[in-house]
């Protein structure tokens, strides 16, 4: 209690106001262009973002302006919780609208890979890279999401959903670092600027889809489609990232925040 | 032979478009008889069961013996141009802005004379070939064409009034990612389409027709996609003026049926795609084909639904796609009521099982891509409203005439 007394939010909120700490938004906008994951076309799809027009201040409503939308729990950029995954199937309170909220603020690390990645859309996360990054940074605390910085978000969207005959080509972790992240560095969660938390080709890994696999077998969270990673120090950022309370969802579009603190970019 | 049809000039944006007019349509109940033969391409006429007279114009009592019993029956349609004459004036909108307009009245080798429209290589004292079409009011009317095929005899202007020729017309494929879409945009080029758009959903998603899609002549690929309200509108808002016949190729076909099916996942996806995205596309490019009905040469003429013939009859082993497609089927014909003012038809073109991938488990007869996109283009030529391509088809349609209970029954097994 003596802890909370210290703490000043009106401070917080003088800070934000005047940009001392900066708010970035790394949410794409949902449109109905934006690539939404694709299965093959046997197995059930998710819905892409769409709107219609309910009145425009018109004869269908003269003085208002409104729509009806539809799309996926994992469409645009989104929040996947536990239950998404088989592995997390189980877990209590393993869905967006049984999360403790107090989860959907955390701090984050932001592992750059970005010039990786523009030389090779293959490129895998790994222990060793990312133990060279924390030569440099400092180890990952407990309970940090783990960004990755791919600058995949400022590709084209050919280029962005990757696919080929073979599949899709984006870059994403190995089964090994997933494991490690959560059994060594106890991370918040997983993100991502691709279409999903894995591995363009994941599903040849084993298991098929690590990062699905173990974040969400341990309780952990992903979020996917981020945008404005560019912009977040490698340590530092606070996120605010706070699904739709949707009755038992596996996830759920979302406006992803961050806090920086320091004025000026 | 007919003067060739010259590629119109690009229209004059500030000249005012003609708006469209129709013939007098109002047709007795009997007499719809015709419309119908018209509608499929038929030449059917009254035949009485009891005394053989072959009967025009359609009665409700034998002329010869008074017999009530007066079906429609395929006869012969050559005959001879007994006299014609050319209309120079007349009071009736549509016509006085079309004459001079030949009729004249033809000797049926069936019996019959006949008042007919007439092409212009019909020559008086010669003969002849009646053919029922349907005119701008969507109403069946004879038209007396050469005996042989003539040159450039498609693009007699009178003719041409009753027909939905691609000829020099733009035409819009909804959707290229389909083979149906693909095989459709390759007919219609050959047909001599002027623009053939076609429309392709996330571009992003690489298919293997696209390079093929794009070597077609004439072929302009546009973004569109009929599940998104806003892209069908923006795509009619820029090229809706453009676009003289549209040719719905979007298609969502799965197995299963309506309680055999877990979910409605699929379903919706069905409905957003056949039905929703028909109805977007009716609201988008409806409104503006209709009031370009008679803008020149490349007029707009048509609208093309590609419905499987299960609209008419569910195939419960694909049932709730059948359903899906028995909502396209009214969906058209509401549209064809609303198009009718406008002189645009509305073209139903139903088939069986396609030589598709999502056909695959199916046995044959199935339809080739080519042989449906050929009947499409054929049919507009000819100024068809409902067409049954495939061996399929043709045996829906007529056990569905016979005993429809005996075919819903057979569709079970």
């Amino acid at each position: 209690m003596g802890v909370l007394m210290t703490v000043d939010l009106m401070a917080f909120a003088r800070a934000v106001a005047s940009g001392d700490i900066r708010v970035i938004d790394l949410t794409q906008t949902l449109s109905q262009e934006f690539p939404t994951i694709v299965l093959p076309p046997e197995l059930g799809q998710c819905a892409p973002f769409r709107m219609e027009e309910v009145s425009r201040y018109d004869e269908r409503g003269p003085a208002w302006y409104w729509n009806n939308v539809s799309l996926g729990e994992h469409t645009g950029t989104h929040f996947d919780a536990p239950i998404h995954w088989i592995s997390g199937k189980d877990l209590p309170n393993n869905a967006v609208d049984t999360i403790n909220v107090a989860q959907f603020i955390a701090p984050a690390v932001v592992i750059d890979c970005s010039k990786e990645c523009a030389a090779d859309p293959d490129f895998a996360l790994t222990i060793p890279f990312v133990e060279q990054w924390e030569a440099r940074h400092g180890e990952i605390e407990p309970r940090s999401w783990v960004l990755l910085r791919t600058d995949w978000s400022k590709h084209a969207y050919t280029d962005y959903a990757g696919l080929r005959d073979d599949g899709a080509h984006t870059p994403g972790p190995e089964p090994a670092v997933v494991k490690w992240f959560v059994e060594q560095r106890d991370v918040h969660g997983f993100g991502t600027e691709t279409i999903g938390t894995d591995f363009g080709q994941g599903q040849h890994f084993n298991p098929p889809y690590p990062a699905h696999f173990f974040m969400h077998g341990k309780g952990r969270f992903g979020l996917q489609c981020l945008t404005n990673l560019d912009l977040l120090p490698p340590k530092g950022a606070i996120i605010i990232a706070a699904p739709l309370k949707i009755k038992q969802g596996s996830g759920s579009p979302l406006r992803v925040l961050a806090l920086v603190a320091g004025g000026n970019v | 032979m007919t003067e060739p049809l010259v590629r119109p000039r690009r229209k004059n944006p500030l000249k005012r478009t003609r708006l469209p007019l129709r013939p007098q349509g109002v047709r007795s109940r009997a007499a719809h008889g015709l419309t119908a033969a018209a509608a499929e391409g038929r030449f059917a006429l009254q035949v009485c069961l009891d005394c053989n007279t072959v009967i025009y114009p359609p009665r409700d009592a034998c002329p010869s013996c008074l017999s009530a019993r007066l079906p429609f029956r395929d006869v012969a349609r050559g005959g001879t141009l007994v006299a014609e004459t050319t209309v120079r004036t007349t009071t009736d909108p549509y016509f006085r802005e079309r004459t001079p307009w030949r009729v004249g009245t033809v000797k049926l080798d069936a019996g019959p004379v006949v008042v007919a429209h007439l092409h212009g290589d019909a020559v008086e004292g010669g003969r002849v070939r009646l053919e029922l079409k349907l005119d701008k009011s969507g109403s069946a009317v004879a038209i007396a064409l050469p005996e042989k095929d003539t040159e450039n005899m498609a693009d007699d202007r009178y003719l041409r009034e009753m027909t939905c020729d691609p000829k020099f017309r733009r035409v819009l494929i909804t959707d290229g990612r389909t083979t149906v879409g693909q095989a459709m945009a390759q007919a219609f080029s050959d047909a001599g389409a002027a623009i053939v758009f076609v429309g392709l959903a996330d571009p992003w998603k690489p298919f293997p027709g696209m390079a093929g899609l794009r070597k077609i002549e004439r072929v302009e690929i546009v973004p569109l996609d009929v599940t998104d309200s806003e892209s069908v509108t923006e795509l009619a808002e820029q090229n809706g003026a453009r676009i003289d016949i549209v040719v719905n190729t979007a298609e969502h076909v799965r197995a299963g049926g309506v309680v055999d099916r877990h979910g409605l996942t699929i379903a919706r996806e069905e409905i957003d795609v056949r039905y929703l995205g028909l109805l977007r596309l009716a609201q988008a490019f409806g409104p503006i084909l209709r009031s370009r009905g008679a803008d020149g040469v490349n007029s707009a003429a048509a609208f093309v639904n590609l419905l499987s013939v299960h609209a008419l009859m569910n195939w419960p082993a694909y049932g709730s796609y059948s359903a899906t497609e028995a909502a396209c089927l009214s969906a058209a014909q509401c549209m064809r009521a609303e198009l009718r003012p406008g002189g645009v038809k509305v073209v139903n073109v139903f088939f069986g099982p396609l030589e598709t991938e999502w056909f695959q488990t199916v046995p044959p007869p199935k339809v080739t891509l080519a042989v449906l996109a050929n009947a499409v283009v054929r049919a507009l030529q000819h100024g068809l409203e409902d067409v049954f391509v495939g061996d399929v088809a043709e045996d829906i349609r007529q056990r569905l005439a016979v005993n429809p209970k005996a075919l819903e029954r057979e569709m079970a097994n």
